[in-house]
């Protein structure tokens, strides 16, 4: 579909050539920092493709367009910053009250309200738990490298063609905005249905055919939901994702996402020289969530530690998995470097904690 | 009892018969459907149009309708939903939204503003019918200063709620705009208008022109607390003082 190429970019950037590469034509998206660079580069390389840009009005304007665009059967993409992501709340409950499958990119600020500017990983439970009103949760992809950013998007696409779910890829400030190097190309993952039977594409023109989307649902709890619990049955059977790094003899497990999983390394690295055997979960997919090799990679471990650039959002999911106890302590956004919106979480108070644990 | 000796129109060819009528008796929302129902015949483009709806009254317009594709918005949002359909599917296809007061000029502003600003080719109907006729008749942005809904049980003070929108109006000053018209739908005359008023709007599309803006004034009986047949009166004594009909705009396409 593209030209394969290696190149050094931005993580914002690689998300906009991964759905590129992916056959993704349409961009619908509002500016807000930091993800700026995706709908500039939607905008420069869209239309040399023979795509369409749109720069919105607002957030709930761009989920609303990317629904009407997904209704037609494309794929189409919109990327936002957190508070954006709250306004396209009504918008993605809807795409999932339609079964549309759809990608949305959310390059996390920290905080609440508008936040800070830089990075953050504050955005966890909104992601996972439930698109806006109506409890159904997205398919959550959360990279942690620019490769990643451009590889999950074509993983996105598959995902929610082939289940028809909407899907967020969950980026970061420090994700979205790093440089490295990157392989663009066009990934396969297999077969997807090729009846797209529900779209909107004006069927009349086939005689007596046609087709009204409606997310007004009093008559149809009875299969919408059981449908949607068997469908996730099968998301949760298949499509599980992590990674794992030296929890073969770990005797502490640190489990961390995105961003603050490479930070993580950078502190198991220094803790394994010193002879502290200490491994690493990584959810990929943070919803479904890997509860799975949470388990087991626990089982012999003697400690766990929760790292997140947040107050202790996925925490709840371990410890969901593991359950509460003395066994699991967290490090988050209280170790930050500065207290001001600015601030980052280092490798430094990771392995302090790993330290503390191991004696 | 008084017996049907002739009928003189029958239900539009495109009327699905299968769809029970959901309207409230006296209400102008089906009369206006069918003046749609006949442009879309007239014009013959129904197998290749959407119809994208509101929340309210308006939203389950697509199932009277046979042949056409719907997709209900969710409220305000038919503009952005239209815009993303129209951009995937194209210059032949024509995708229409119908939205109500309450929709399109209280929680929906800012699609409707910037879809017209954005100079997208859409059609629109507006169906005004001065209050929140779905949720039980409460004060919407058109509603007239002085009408008593159970939001302004005095009365719409325009001290503390304002004046009523003119949408029309307002739709003609954007650029992206070519076309804008308030009609009615309480005689023969209003509706012969309105509904050559929406074979233009669609002909502007189909002719990929610009924005068709038609807002159709109507009753609502039960909110307005009157007996059907005095709507058609109100609509002529006292929603067309304060929304005068006519044609605020038909232009070239401006670029």
């Amino acid at each position: 579909m593209t030209e394969d190429k290696r190149i050094l970019c931005q993580g914002n950037e690689a998300i906009g050539y991964g759905a590129i590469a992916a056959g993704c034509r349409f961009f619908f998206g509002y500016p807000i920092t930091p993800q700026n660079e995706i709908p500039a580069f939607f905008a420069r390389e869209l239309p040399k493709v023979g795509g369409t840009f749109v720069q919105t009005e607002s957030e709930i304007s761009s989920i609303n367009m990317l629904l009407g665009a997904c209704a037609a059967g494309v794929r189409a993409i919109t990327s936002t910053s957190s508070p954006g992501y709250s306004l396209m709340q009504e918008g993605m409950s809807a795409m999932h009250a339609l079964e549309l499958p759809g990608v949305v990119v959310d390059v996390q600020r920290g905080g609440p309200g508008s936040g800070s500017i830089a990075t953050g990983q504050t955005d966890y439970n909104l992601a996972t738990k439930s698109a806006g009103h109506g409890g159904l949760p997205n398919f959550t992809l959360a990279p942690a490298s620019v490769q990643e950013c451009h590889d999950f998007v074509q993983l996105a696409y598959y995902i929610s063609e082939k289940y028809r779910i909407l899907t967020v890829i969950l980026s970061d400030a420090i994700i979205g905005q790093c440089a490295e190097m990157l392989e663009v190309k066009t990934l396969e993952f297999g077969e997807l249905p090729k009846n797209k039977w529900w779209t909107i594409r004006t069927s009349g023109e086939k005689k007596g055919a046609r087709n009204i989307m409606d997310s007004y649902m009093p008559f149809n709890y009875g299969s919408y939901f059981p449908a949607i619990r068997k469908k996730w049955e099968n998301i949760t059977a298949n499509e599980i994702r992590y990674e794992t790094r030296f929890v073969e003899d770990a005797d502490i497990v640190i489990i961390s996402w995105g961003s603050s999983a490479r930070t993580s390394l950078e502190a198991i690295l220094e803790a394994r020289e010193e002879g502290i055997k200490v491994g690493l979960v990584r959810p990929i997919t943070l919803m479904p969530f890997p509860e799975e090799i949470i388990r087991k990679s626990c089982a012999r471990a003697k400690r766990v530690i929760v790292v997140e650039d947040s107050q202790g959002q996925m925490l709840h999911d371990v410890e969901r998995v593991l359950g509460p106890g003395p066994n699991l302590s967290f490090v988050g956004i209280y170790s930050r470097d500065l207290t001001s919106g600015m601030g980052l979480l280092y490798p430094a108070p990771i392995l302090e904690e790993i330290r503390r644990v191991a004696s | 009892m008084s017996q049907v000796k002739k009928i003189l129109h029958g239900p539009p060819a495109l009327f699905n018969q299968g769809m029970m009528p959901h309207f409230c008796p006296g209400c102008h929302y089906g009369i206006m459907l069918r003046a749609l129902m006949e442009a879309l015949e007239e014009t013959g483009v129904v197998r290749r149009s959407v119809l994208v709806t509101g929340i309210g009254c308006s939203m389950v317009s697509a199932h009277y309708i046979r042949e056409i594709d719907g997709l209900v918005a969710l409220h305000g949002r038919a503009p952005a939903v239209a815009t993303g359909l129209k951009r995937v599917l194209g210059k032949d296809k024509i995708i229409i939204t119908m939205q109500g007061d309450g929709d399109l000029s209280a929680i929906g502003m800012g699609e409707i503003m910037h879809a017209a600003a954005r100079f997208e080719k859409l059609t629109t109907i507006f169906l005004n019918n001065a209050n929140f006729g779905t949720t039980g008749g409460q004060m919407a942005p058109t509603s007239l200063v002085g009408q008593v809904t159970p939001t302004s049980p005095q009365g719409r003070d325009c001290d503390t709620d304002g004046f009523p929108l003119h949408m029309a109006e307002i739709l003609a000053q954007i650029k992206g705009v070519v076309f804008s018209f308030r009609g009615a739908v309480n005689s023969l005359k209003n509706y012969n208008r309105t509904r050559r008023a929406m074979v233009k709007g669609l002909k502007n599309q189909m002719e990929d022109k610009g924005y068709s803006f038609i807002e159709v004034l109507s009753a609502c009986p039960p909110s307005h607390h009157f007996k059907p047949a005095a709507g058609l009166r109100h609509v002529e004594e006292v929603l067309m003082k304060e929304f005068p009909l006519g044609e605020f705009k038909d232009s070239e396409r401006p670029c």
